[in-house]
């Protein structure tokens, strides 16, 4: 059996002893059929090789992700609990005054909402999109829970006069259906006036575009400084004599193995402004002790930690590369009448361009998504995008804008992802 | 020993103690010298009472892994310690179990528990056990014989020269600001509830925006303090407590405008041991647990009749009194948290925080 599906044997027999028809295996079988499917079982035997790789992307990476998008546009908690009003919404166009049908449904859902306990959720989600309202819904809630009577709009404006506000009708109808961009518009410091438009916020809360542009700009600074100090380190690493070689290896990868935490630590030991390299200038006498120099807590202290621990990033690719460079290349250049800096430019930092983008990129997306250092060392002027995902994650509890920032974030890495590819192409990659 | 346990098969019921043999409870709560105290007060003594075992687990904020939870629909803990703003809008949506009062264990005298917790510390899904102060505390050796004394010190960068230290949040910096702006403690709300209040509360931020060490974790302000990084910060009174009576540390507090904020003890929906954490959150927040949990840090019990039998601290020596934010003369400008107001208001307040950080 194992012979005859083996399809290179099957394909030998077969032109030897059927030269007219389909061609056909020892055991007369169409050999198109037999060679399907002996490769359909090759094929399945490599599907079940692949198989928990692929489950445990799917489980780990692929459907978190995949929920988190959906969070980002998808927020029923007011369509959920309070149906009636939705249904309202629904059937007259924007604009139309709130009628008599439209206070009833609303005071009963409100009734309904409060009875199962879900007023919360109501009043939160508007509140996302109309700061202060979130009281408005749980107060009316308690005193509504036990029943309400007719004339409802009287009722509710008794309670308190905002719920007559506009605003709040043109909220809630934006609230009414579960899907939204609302929460991509307030990452992208804009929201919806009274009559749906979109505009942007006051200035006194616009965050998010500027905090996008610095982690941009920080990033790249920060993959260029990798650059400047981990180059001349992969060379010497790539060049040096074996045994010297390994003891600088030991040097990068020490740091390299070491917790984040315990490296961000050390950094804010060091450059505070009571801390190490302070005391070593006011010792020195370069800086008096009353100027000392503010070197963490801001923009500087993200810049000087960031660099340091995403250095090995940077130089082990370029070292892997640098290594298989043979360095007759340079030699002959050389020979031929170039200067050291041509042969340098010309011949030999072309050739480590793989492994500059597979650094470039791999220290450009780690700091892309840093929260951890900012947060510690970056003060108010060094903090990241992500330290505001991370902010409405944990503290806000708004897990929509946070799926709405992090989804837009994602969104950029694959842009410039994209663009890589085009001008310099991800198959000149090498990561070691 | 005999004894105990018929006693305790007597107050728990037989079909509890039966039960309990193999029963547990799983508390989480915010780690560090806090989670300690409570280990000491409450889980110890309710092993040994109940014979429920109490497993202890850390978070930086409950909270958070409690609405993971309820999100995913998998209650893993029994028992979470959270604080009141969070406690009152997971009461609103609908995912804590309601607590009647008249359930809770009366006072010592017979007092009921509806009216021996301070006002505020019952809710309807929540029993609150410590109050806790954030305040102003000052590194003694910087300033001589002229010490800051007040709020208003603390933004006097001429008289009282340094860094200070204040959390990134816009919760536990506004009030300091209105106060320091001679806003009365019981004004604030009302004030921030104007948009001129709030640009006030801005306004005086910006005057020492430039000088501001920013810290996120309850144990950076102390080690700033230490490290002589900044001459004054805000933190939580228990931490510098502990800094200054057991690690000897030169730190002096400022109580006038203190911030007190609760935290309490509230069940989830569908926790796996509903019967086991009622128990222990009726056992923990007892008169005498309240008091115990005193001796090893400094927060107020959230009960009258505890303060009575608040004594020394662990070292025996220490009165503790003098250092719970819950005593009278620390309270005269103390700031109430408005857990309600904060609810409708935190999500704007800390947009605009961060846009005012930022730029």
């Amino acid at each position: 059996m194992a012979h005859s599906l083996d399809p290179q044997g099957a394909a030998v027999t077969a032109s030897e002893i059927a030269p007219e028809g389909p061609l056909r295996t020892a055991d007369g079988q169409p050999l198109a059929r037999a060679l399907a499917r002996s490769q359909a079982r090759a094929r399945r035997q490599a599907f079940l090789l692949v198989l928990p790789l692929l489950l445990f992307v799917l489980i780990t990476f692929v459907v978190p992700i995949g929920q988190m998008l959906q969070r980002s546009v998808k927020n029923d908690g007011f369509s959920a609990n309070m149906p009636q009003i939705s249904a309202w919404f629904a059937e007259n166009p924007p604009g139309t005054e709130p009628d008599a049908a439209a206070w009833q449904a609303l005071a009963l859902d409100l009734q309904a909402a409060a009875e199962a306990r879900s007023i919360g959720v109501v009043g939160t989600r508007i509140n996302y999109d109309m700061p202060g309202t979130r009281s408005l819904f749980t107060s009316a809630g308690r005193q509504v829970r036990r029943g309400i009577e007719p004339p409802y709009r009287e009722k509710l404006l008794e309670m308190d006069e905002d719920w007559a506000d506009p605003q709040l009708w043109s909220v809630m109808r934006q609230a009414s259906t579960p899907y939204t961009a609302n929460f991509y518009l307030a990452a992208m410091d804009m929201t919806r006036d009274e009559a749906g438009n979109i505009v942007r916020v006051e200035e006194q809360q616009r965050v998010y575009l500027m905090l996008f542009m610095r982690t941009l700009w920080l990033s790249l600074l920060i993959t260029f400084t990798t650059f400047v100090l981990g180059f001349p380190v992969a060379h010497l690493l790539a060049t040096l004599p074996m045994r010297k070689s390994n003891l600088l290896m030991i040097l990068v990868l020490l740091p390299f193995w070491t917790s984040l935490l315990v490296r961000t630590t050390a950094w804010m030991v060091l450059l505070q402004q009571q801390g190490v390299i302070n005391d070593v200038f006011v010792w020195l006498g370069i800086i008096n002790d009353s100027q000392r120099l503010q070197m963490i807590y801001n923009q500087t202290g993200t810049i000087i930690a960031m660099t340091h621990i995403l250095l090995p990033f940077m130089i082990l690719p370029l070292y892997s590369v640098m290594r298989t460079i043979n360095p007759s290349y340079v030699r002959a250049a050389r020979s031929l009448g170039a200067t050291s800096w041509t042969a340098f430019r010309r011949i030999y930092f072309p050739q480590t361009l793989p492994g500059l983008g597979a650094g470039a990129l791999l220290v450009f997306i780690l700091a892309v998504g840093y929260y951890i250092t900012p947060a510690l060392v970056g003060g108010s002027s060094g903090q990241l995008i992500s330290n505001l995902i991370a902010m409405h994650m944990t503290r806000t509890l708004n897990w929509s804008m946070a799926a709405a920032l992090a989804a837009m974030l994602l969104g950029g890495v694959l842009i410039l992802y994209w663009l890589y590819d085009r001008l310099v192409g991800i198959d000149n990659l090498k990561l070691g | 020993m005999q004894k105990t346990i018929v006693l305790t098969s007597a107050l728990c019921g037989f079909g509890l103690a039966a039960q309990a043999q193999n029963q547990e409870v799983n508390v989480v709560s915010w780690g560090g010298a806090y989670e300690r105290s409570q280990v000491e007060a409450y889980n110890i003594p309710f092993a040994k009472k109940t014979g429920i075992k109490v497993n202890m687990l850390a978070a930086d904020n409950p909270a958070t892994p409690l609405k993971a939870q309820v999100e995913a629909g998998n209650i893993t803990g029994d028992v979470f310690d959270i604080e009141v703003s969070d406690a009152i809008r997971l009461c609103d949506e609908g995912a804590l179990v309601e607590i009647d009062p008249a359930d809770l264990p009366p006072a010592p005298d017979g007092t009921p528990a509806a009216e021996d917790f301070i006002p505020g510390a019952l809710r309807e899904c929540a029993v609150a056990n410590i109050f806790w102060g954030t305040v102003i505390a000052f590194d003694t050796t910087k300033f001589g014989d002229n010490p800051p004394a007040t709020a208003a010190d603390f933004f006097d960068l001429e008289k009282f020269p340094g860094k200070r230290g204040l959390p990134r949040n816009p919760k536990r910096t506004l009030y300091l600001a209105l106060i320091a702006d001679g806003v009365a403690a019981d004004a604030i709300y009302d004030t921030l509830d104007t948009p001129e209040g709030v640009d006030r509360a801005f306004a005086r931020l910006d005057t020492i925006k430039n000088d501001v060490v920013w810290w996120d974790a309850g144990a950076q302000p102390v080690q700033l303090l230490a490290d002589g990084e900044v001459s004054m910060a805000t933190g939580y009174n228990g931490r510098f407590f502990d800094a200054m009576v057991s690690e000897g540390k030169p730190f002096q507090i400022i109580w006038d405008g203190q911030y007190m904020d609760l935290d309490m003890f509230a069940i989830p929906k569908g926790s796996p041991n509903p019967e086991a954490a009622m128990a222990y959150l009726k056992f923990a927040t007892d008169t005498q647990r309240l008091a115990d949990q005193a001796r090893y840090i400094a927060y107020g019990p959230s009960r009258k009749s505890s303060a009575a039998l608040v004594g020394l601290y662990q070292d025996g020596k220490t009165e503790m009194g003098p250092h719970m934010p819950t005593n009278p003369e620390h309270m005269t400008t103390a700031v109430m948290d408005d857990p309600e107001w904060w609810a409708d208001h935190d999500a704007e307040m800390v947009e605009r925080f961060n846009a005012w950080l930022a730029n």
